[in-house]
């Protein structure tokens, strides 16, 4: 063991903060969430079962219905952005139980005792949620080609996908701190995640188009994130899918919508070490 | 040097002050108008039954938790008015368990390094060397759940003293560990303060760990300090053959076993059966 400088002003103390500091924490943070995940994918593996179900049972049925006007592609393909973006949103929306976990050990005490910013915090762990995200999209590409559903296999098409899931996994995994922030147990939690996930996932069009909602719930979706996910991931996934919004207005929408909410999540992060 | 930090001059020899700090949940006054000087070098030690203030004070200082009012300083800065400034002078080691169990010692430290922003070329050196220091560089690579819970808290020490705070915060750093354990503990903490004239802050409610590691001592009581000073003089105060634990129960009106409300037991115990 080497004796050390004294106590008094190590380097370590003179960084100022820049936005340089705030990528480098938030990078050191995403990179531990990812390191963890490699290390235990049992998770990754048992979410892969839900999507499957989806699409191979509720699709395969429904597309012999022939009611639900998908333009001109089938009801399976219509729906498989829709399932993406709800394995993203299941995958995602339960983030805050791990948050609380590391709370009630004082994982969460010590990351805020440091000088990162509360900010690069919240969004390592959006980050690290977006990974979880690009590799559902990596199942239901699998299952897309098992099922010989007319996915765009070009890159520029998969890039994109892969920007608008991580985008989405970034937005409910922060909501997802922000319920955990506020409830603070995991009882609780475990209840509240559950009460959101199916209005989230009904009041969107990931298994019907908006035309065919009835007018109060087209209003509810247009307030839903999923609905812009899902409409991005329609327009860029699928041959011959069709985009409502467009995809600039659906990635603003995201965009703004993830912004907001990780400034809520930075003021609140730091009530969990109360 | 700023002009601010110029004329804090006066108030730069003390690590850690408390003027009239106060923190009220609700109704509850946890901690209630209390005052603290902690001169540089000390191995301080706040002591106190469950539910007397110790946790909610070392959470104040550590910039977990704002003041209802009052005010407090930690090496040189205010923690209210500055809490980033303190946070990269001090190491807090929680009274849970806070080393990532599914990550290796290493990289829980390589964590810590880049979080305060180490230089790139130090940081491997400098993690090798705190996990030299807390004697546990054999078992950097393993991950940290396959540790005894004295590893975990030597590696938990590891982490909070690796950018060299000037003040190191323990929540009773010694809980549930085994003689042996904690034994070692102490050593390394008297080492750091030895070494490093690192300023130390310990609560706890155990008498030895008091009388055999901190030079001075404060005793809380339903929020406030009700006795100050070294663990000779307290003693001494009571009477010739007065122990520590007489001083303890004299201050805090009752034995060490009485108090803490359900949350504390249940938070103490998950603690000493994770760690033990």
């Amino acid at each position: 063991m080497t004796p050390a400088a004294p106590a008094v002003r190590p380097a370590a103390w003179d960084n100022s903060s820049s936005v340089l500091d705030f990528f480098k924490q938030s990078a050191a943070i995403a990179e531990v969430e990812l390191k963890k995940l490699i290390r235990d994918p049992t998770e990754l593996l048992s979410r892969a079962v839900q999507p499957t179900l989806w699409l191979v049972i509720f699709g395969q049925v429904f597309s012999r219905v022939r009611g639900i006007p998908t333009g001109n592609v089938t009801y399976l393909a219509f729906m498989t952005p829709g399932i993406l973006a709800q394995s993203v949103l299941f995958a995602a929306i339960f983030y805050g139980i791990a948050v609380i976990w590391e709370r009630d050990l004082g994982i969460v005490q010590k990351l805020l005792v440091s000088p990162a910013e509360r900010s690069a915090l919240v969004v390592g762990k959006a980050i690290s949620a977006g990974f979880r995200g690009a590799i559902q999209a990596g199942i239901i590409y699998l299952l897309a080609l098992v099922l010989r559903i007319g996915v765009r296999w070009n890159p520029i098409s998969i890039a994109g996908v892969l920007c608008g899931v991580v985008l989405g996994s970034a937005i409910f995994s922060t909501f997802s701190l922000i319920i955990a922030c506020i409830v603070k147990s995991r009882e609780r939690f475990m209840g509240i995640g559950q009460v959101l996930t199916m209005p989230l996932f009904f009041a969107s069009n990931a298994i019907y188009p908006l035309a065919l909602m009835p007018r109060w719930l087209q209003v509810v979706a247009l307030f839903n994130p999923l609905t812009y996910l899902v409409d991005a991931l329609r327009g860029m996934m699928i041959q011959g899918g069709q985009n409502v919004h467009g995809l600039p207005v659906d990635f603003s929408v995201m965009g703004v919508i993830f912004l907001i909410l990780a400034s809520i999540a930075a003021k609140l992060y730091p009530t969990l070490a109360h | 040097m700023t002009d601010q930090e110029q004329s804090q001059s006066a108030v730069q020899d003390v690590a850690i002050q408390a003027i009239a700090l106060t923190r009220q949940f609700g109704e509850v006054t946890a901690v209630d108008h209390i005052h603290l000087q902690v001169g540089h070098g000390t191995i301080f030690g706040l002591l106190g039954p469950n539910g007397a203030g110790k946790s909610t004070t070392i959470k104040i200082l550590t910039t977990l938790l704002d003041p209802t009012s009052g005010a407090a300083r930690v090496a040189g800065f205010d923690v209210a008015k500055n809490p980033r400034e303190v946070r990269r002078r001090i190491g807090y080691v929680p009274q849970m368990l806070s080393a990532d169990g599914s990550l290796t010692g290493r990289e829980n430290l390589m964590l810590s390094a880049k979080l305060y922003g180490m230089a790139r070329a130090d940081r491997k050196e400098r993690v090798a060397e705190a996990l030299n220091f807390m004697g546990i560089s054999e078992a950097g690579d393993r991950l940290a759940k396959t540790y005894s819970g004295g590893m975990i808290r030597r590696l938990e020490v590891a982490q909070a003293m690796l950018h060299r705070p000037a003040v190191l915060f323990l929540d009773e750093p010694t809980i549930g560990l085994d003689p042996v354990a904690r034994w070692a503990v102490w050593e390394r903490l008297r080492e750091l303060n030895e070494r490093f004239g690192m300023t130390v802050l310990i609560t706890t409610h155990d008498m030895d760990e008091a009388d055999s590691l901190c030079s001075e001592l404060a005793i809380l009581h339903r929020g406030k300090v009700s006795a100050t000073g070294k663990p000779s003089e307290l003693k001494a105060a009571l009477g010739p053959e007065a122990t520590l634990d007489d001083v303890f129960a004299h201050f805090s009106g009752g034995s060490i076993h009485e108090g803490g409300d359900y949350r504390d037991t249940r938070r103490t115990r998950s603690t000493a059966s994770r760690l033990g």
